[in-house]
């Protein structure tokens, strides 16, 4: 069961200027679409719209299904994580006590997804104490933690080290696999190759160029796409 | 000095040999502002925290009133306490005034708003740091008060001990709306102001030691209990 | 919240049942210690619990025309007649009296230990230009001072920087005297219980006008219908009583007696 998305002429507005769209487009399927783009071409305003927290200036945006459930079925992850004053128990536990879900039930899935994102020896540790890798991995399993069907990630891994950034690869992966469609930007070309299914590339609020990944990265129909694939700047 | 060596030797008596007044006294004190306390806080906590989260019209207008209701001076808080709850003032059926209960009121008259005023600044800071997670967990109005609360329980703890400590201390009006009465409305502080006034500088020395005391062992006690979880610090 | 105050209301009701009363008192009355002695004697003699309101002779009026206390004891005749004139208290009762005492530094700068009478007192300090402490908190004792004042033809609305008008309590006002090592008048009892008294000691005493005649006055029941007027007759009816008598007369400081009891039997 997946949900798809469709966007008619939306616009973000901010004081006059224009931030990001006019954009119409359907993504549904269960793929792993990375969004490209330059700087300031709207990428986070992108996901923000797709999240339901950036107010649209213009144009309409549908889930197919009803929004508070769709609202329910997603979730987000920063560029820099925030982290709940907790334990990282607490703080893998948290969306689910929003759900009043059970005690017992809470902490089977905390101590299954700490394993899985590798912080099992860390559960009482304060969150704020972790390491930036570990900080986002957090982040991520507490994301994952309420079986989103569609996950958000903006830039995830812009400042860590090798060694996190290859195990929140595996651990988005992983979540793919298992059925959630994943929705990231990533300025990491490198990174990009090598998880997409998909490619938006956006330019200038507008999406430029969009196709499989495969197509997309070795042979770009937009001039200005291929220029990015080449390490141009893009204006 | 030789003043302040008798009021320390005078409290040091009054300690030791557990001077029913002083228990008597001291037992009043606590009942009455650790009473204020929690009426306080279970106003204050919730609005301090919602002020910080909700945004509306007034709201600017609503937080410079509340900073300038934390320098109320107690003064006119008794004042106004005791113009209405006098027998000829709107309350007097109720037959509060000189009671503790009346007491009670103007504490919490006092330092509600200096309980509000921090919780409100400590909650933004940690609003601002919150903000965009809760709004993408979909969280309700109640679940991010709830929340902001838990997480900032330790500065909250401070608010509240902040609180404590000016209603523990106050004697303008307390003195005002108690009225002072021995066995029934005497506190530590009236107590001093009443020793003072007899020139008995000692005893009034004495019992104010005994406040100190008392003021930094509910601080530690509180701090002591908000430690046992073991989340660390923040 | 409000269910809160209610239960809060509710415990502090029942912890009060002993029979009680509210009775506001001078702070003269209240230094001198007396109150010490006679309300555990009341106690014991009618089963009263006599909660004592000190305070200033004019608060004290002031809490008897709310409705605020039971009954007072004041010393301020024009006062209490007033009071009862305009229908706050339906009489007064004389229980007892003590004295005014004048205070001032040991080196007497003003002379005022060879004294005539309180008049010459008090014309002494003026003509020293001495430093005065007055109440200043139209207490019956500022009132009395104010009395003797206008008796030697003296205004202490012209009176220069030396006449220091506190705004306080008997102790208070000690207390700045006894920093200022200034003049005062006094009522004997706060004098003699004060603890600080510094350089400064009794220097005159004895003028029949220094006289200071305390009054009991029920507050009117028809004006404040809660007012607990069983009580009140029953304290009346002791601060009136021979115990009373015995009690009263026999109280000392150091060796001196404070009050003469002075009551009418019924």
């Amino acid at each position: 069961m997946s949900m798809a998305v469709s966007l008619h002429d939306v616009a973000v507005r901010r004081r006059g200027k224009s931030i990001l769209g006019p954009i119409t487009t359907d993504m549904a399927g269960t793929g792993f679409t990375i969004i490209l783009g330059p700087n300031g071409s709207g990428k986070t305003t992108f996901l923000k719209v797709l999240h339901g927290v950036e107010r649209i200036s213009d144009g309409a945006l549908e889930w197919s299904i009803p929004e508070t459930e769709a609202r329910q079925a997603q979730a987000y992850v920063f560029q820099s994580p925030i982290m709940l004053r907790r334990s990282v128990a607490a703080n893998l536990a948290y969306p689910l006590q929003l759900e009043k879900l059970g005690k017992p039930a809470i902490a089977k899935r905390v101590s299954e997804w700490a394993q899985r994102i590798g912080l099992s020896d860390a559960l009482d540790r304060p969150a704020t104490r972790l390491s930036g890798g570990e900080k986002q991995k957090l982040a991520i399993g507490r994301a994952l933690i309420r079986q989103p069907k569609v996950l958000f990630l903006d830039e995830p891994c812009a400042n860590l080290d090798g060694r996190a950034t290859r195990e929140i690869e595996a651990l988005l992966l992983d979540a793919n696999q298992r059925g959630t469609r994943i929705i990231m930007s990533t300025h990491n070309l490198g990174q990009a190759k090598r998880l997409a299914t998909d490619v938006l590339f956006l330019l200038n609020g507008r999406i430029h160029e969009r196709g499989d990944a495969d197509v997309f990265f070795a042979k770009p129909s937009g001039e200005e796409s291929a220029a990015f694939l080449k390490g141009d700047i893009v204006e | 000095m030789n003043d302040i060596w008798s009021g320390i030797e005078a409290a040091f008596w009054l300690v030791i040999t557990l001077d029913a007044d002083l228990v008597d006294i001291t037992l009043r004190s606590l009942q009455v502002s650790l009473t204020a306390l929690i009426i306080a806080s279970a106003i204050a906590l919730p609005f301090g925290t919602w002020l910080a989260i909700r945004r509306f019209r007034f709201r600017r207008a609503v937080i410079a009133t509340l900073n300038a209701l934390m320098g109320l001076p107690p003064v006119v808080v008794g004042l106004i306490v005791y113009l209405l709850l006098s027998r000829s003032g709107p309350f007097g059926v109720l037959g509060l005034l000189f009671t503790p209960t009346a007491m009670i009121i103007a504490q919490v008259i006092i330092i509600t708003p200096l309980i509000a005023s921090i919780t409100h600044q400590a909650m933004r800071e940690l609003w601002a740091e919150y903000h965009d997670l809760l709004i993408s967990l979909n969280t309700s109005k109640s679940q991010r008060i709830a929340t902001l609360i838990w997480d900032g329980r330790r500065t909250l703890l401070t608010a509240a001990l902040a609180g404590f400590g000016r209603a523990i201390g106050e004697v303008g009006a307390i003195m005002i709306v108690g009225g002072n009465i021995d066995n029934a409305t005497r506190v530590l502080t009236t107590a001093i102001a009443l020793e003072t006034g007899k020139g008995d500088f000692a005893l009034a020395l004495g019992l104010g030691f005994v406040l100190i005391a008392l003021a930094l062992l509910v601080n530690f006690a509180i701090h002591a209990l908000s430690r046992t979880e073991r989340e660390g610090r923040w | 919240m409000i269910r809160v105050f209610a239960v809060l209301v509710a415990l502090w009701g029942s912890s009060l049942q002993a029979e009680t009363m509210k009775l506001a008192v001078t702070t003269s009355f209240h230094n001198s210690g007396l109150s010490e002695v006679l309300l555990p004697a009341i106690k014991a003699d009618i089963g009263l619990d006599v909660q004592l309101l000190v305070v200033g002779t004019g608060q004290a009026l002031r809490l008897g025309q709310a409705g605020d206390v039971d009954a007072i004891l004041v010393h301020s005749k024009s006062a209490e007649e007033a009071f009862i004139a305009d229908g706050y208290g339906p009489y007064r009762r004389e229980i007892m009296y003590n004295d005014f005492v004048f205070i001032g530094p040991q080196d007497d700068p003003a002379g005022v230990s060879k004294s005539g009478n309180a008049i010459d007192v008090l014309t002494r300090i003026f003509s020293a230009s001495s430093r005065f402490v007055s109440r200043g908190d139209e207490s019956g004792t500022h009132q009395k001072e104010l009395a003797l004042w206008a008796d030697a033809d003296l205004d202490p609305n012209e009176f220069g920087r030396w006449y220091n008008a506190v705004g306080a309590g008997m102790g208070a006002s000690l207390n700045t005297a006894s920093g200022l090592n200034a003049y005062i008048m006094s009522d004997r009892a706060s004098w003699l219980n004060f603890g600080n008294k510094g350089a400064l000691s009794l220097l005159y005493s004895g003028d029949p006008v220094l006289f200071n005649q305390y009054a009991y006055l029920p507050v009117s029941s028809t004006r404040h219908a809660h007012v607990n007027v069983d009580a009140s007759e029953a304290l009346e009816a002791w601060m009136t009583s021979a115990a009373a008598q015995k009690l009263i007369d026999g109280y000392t400081i150091n060796g001196e007696t404070l009050f003469i009891f002075n009551a009418k039997p019924d």
